[in-house]
């Protein structure tokens, strides 16, 4: 256990150290969702709050959920990437030949990847704050649970990345399978436009995808109106989702790492 | 006990068999090179002893543990040095020697005892501070073989050590190899050169398409080959050259077989040893009143070794594959 802690440790430190001298790419994962989605579609998609029946005031608020939990996909899907880079440069090889637990690689990585997460998610708040007026009418406990619910979505995504980049041969065919995954779950979900707004398919399909429900929760935070029941039944269906992805990679990365 | 036992190892991936029941012991404190052309499986059997492969069949054992039941035990006393330069660029060398001193549970006053022993060994305690993005080729290497010994390993594995490296730093990494080796230290290493082998190694396996080929300290090998290959090349007008072989085989006790060609005009001649050998040779000839053209002298080579045990050149199949 102690052994445990100190591998898991290191590791997570060599990410940290990464990422503070890799600084553009810091700077570029913060920036992106602001720019991109909440000032670019936040700007183009304004007419959608005139939407007969959009409960937002307008369309920024109803956008920052959406914009919180893109981040949370983008971040969970490419939390497998510096591993899948380790394996082609042979690093993986030297860390895989020392008496660690094989956990502690896995383990390094969610909480790697997680405070990421919980970072971007701060910032993304503060930025539609500061910017566009936009905050939880939950308050602070609301914000607690945004920050749960885009932790959990964003635990089974690593899950789902790190069992990918094990299994996929070559960085060129990962990068192609998260590109051909990413846009269509972000549209098969509400975080665009709500779902009474589409077509009576897409409307359906969303209501089968994990991420409605993590967007759904947030919005709900942040709108204002906030019922436990609802984020009782959202944290339920995050934790299937959790245990059914952690479930299916764990078998996957045992088998290749033994 | 012996370093590492391998029995009867055969592995296969997806029905091609890579592995065909080798077997063979590395002793503890000997340099032991695995010779032979790329897909000859030394790879394989490297990734077998450092447990990140599972044997189809046969046992290997590092240091009493096996390698299936006891994979923690096995790790924790080798050091592994990878083929490619497996370093993180973005980290300083320190920290890379932290980290592996971290993996495997040194604390914090022997992680740094060891750091500075290492870095001194492999002369990087100028640059150990610097980030590996600004190291050369050879830094890079010698950093690699730094992290390879940072656990203090009863069995260090490199894995072509001198790949794709300059003359330089060539050199300089056998030197680290052969001051390991003094310091009693087992080195299992594979190896593409031949040069590398016969000076680093106390005893060589060649492999060759999944099996052991030959087995051997490099001088026995070369010796093996039946001693050393005298050529003499004699003037058109000699035809007596069957009956002269056949005089100086009865004659002179030294030689070991002699091979004649007529169209040549030629004698091979592999006699045990050149000091006693060559004055004598060339003296009964004389007596006998040949006239010599030209004499070769020569001492088989790992190449001529390789050649023989494998029926084809090691580099011309590593060209291939």
């Amino acid at each position: 256990m102690k052994w445990i802690l100190q591998e898991t440790l290191a590791l997570t430190m060599r990410s940290v150290r990464r990422l503070s001298r890799e600084r553009i790419s810091m700077v570029f994962g913060l920036i992106q969702p602001m720019l991109f989605w909440l000032i670019l579609f936040g700007n183009l998609f304004q007419k959608t709050a005139q939407i007969p029946g959009f409960q937002a005031p307008n369309y920024i608020t109803f956008l920052t959920a959406g914009v919180v939990i893109m981040t949370v996909l983008n971040s969970g899907l490419s939390g497998g990437v510096d591993l899948l880079f380790d394996k082609e440069s042979g690093f993986l090889e030297r860390l895989l030949s020392a008496p660690i637990s094989r956990n502690s690689l896995i383990y390094s990585r969610f909480i790697f990847v997680m405070g990421i997460t919980s970072v971007q998610i701060l910032v993304i708040l503060l930025v539609a704050f500061l910017v566009f007026g936009v905050y939880p009418r939950s308050g602070v406990l609301g914000m607690a649970f945004i920050m749960l619910v885009g932790l959990l979505f964003g635990l089974g995504l690593i899950a789902i990345s790190l069992t990918l980049a094990f299994a996929i041969k070559g960085h060129g065919n990962f990068f192609a399978l998260m590109g051909f995954l990413t846009l269509p779950l972000i549209f098969l979900s509400t975080a665009l436009v709500p779902s009474h707004a589409m077509p009576g398919w897409m409307a359906f399909i969303t209501q089968l995808n994990p991420m409605t429900y993590a967007i759904e929760a947030v919005r709900e935070l942040i709108l204002g109106g906030w019922f436990w029941a609802d984020i009782l039944k959202v944290l339920a269906v995050l934790l299937v989702f959790d245990a059914v992805s952690i479930g299916l990679s764990s078998r996957i990365f045992h088998r290749q790492v033994g | 006990m012996k370093a590492i036992e391998i029995h009867n190892l055969k592995k296969t991936f997806n029905e091609k068999t890579v592995l065909k029941g080798l077997t063979l012991d590395v002793e503890p404190g000997e340099v032991f090179g695995m010779l032979g052309p790329n897909g000859a499986g030394k790879t394989t059997t490297i990734r077998t002893v450092l447990t990140l492969l599972k044997p189809t069949e046969g046992q290997v054992k590092v240091w009493g543990y096996d390698v299936q039941t006891q994979p923690r035990e096995v790790r924790q006393v080798l050091g592994y040095v990878p083929q490619e330069k497996a370093v993180d660029r973005f980290l300083t060398g320190r920290e890379h020697l932290t980290l592996v001193a971290d993996l495997y549970h040194l604390n914090k006053t022997e992680a740094r005892r060891r750091i500075r022993e290492v870095l001194e060994l492999v002369d990087l305690t100028q640059k150990a501070d610097d980030l590996v993005n600004n190291y050369s080729g050879g830094m890079k290497k010698k950093l690699d073989i730094a992290c390879g010994l940072i656990p203090a390993p009863k069995v260090l594995v490199l894995d072509e050590p001198t790949l794709g490296l300059d003359v330089e730093s060539r050199i300089r990494i056998w030197d680290y190899i052969r001051r390991l080796r003094r310091a009693g230290l087992t080195i299992l290493m594979t190896t593409n050169y031949l040069d590398e082998a016969d000076q680093l190694c106390d005893r060589i396996a060649i492999l060759d398409r999944g099996r052991l080929a030959a087995l051997g300290t490099p001088e026995g090998l070369k010796k093996g080959l039946g001693g050393d290959r005298v050529t003499i090349q004699f003037g058109p007008q000699q035809d007596r050259l069957e009956e002269l072989a056949g005089a100086l085989r009865k004659d002179l006790p030294f030689v070991n077989e002699i091979k004649v060609s007529p169209e040549n005009h030629e004698l091979e001649i592999r006699v045990a040893s050149n000091e006693e050998a060559l004055a004598p040779l060339i003296q009964a000839i004389h007596q006998r009143r040949h006239p010599v053209l030209a004499i070769q002298y020569s001492r088989p080579t790992l190449e001529d070794v390789f050649i023989t045990y494998t029926g084809h050149k090691i580099k011309e199949d590593s060209a291939l594959s």
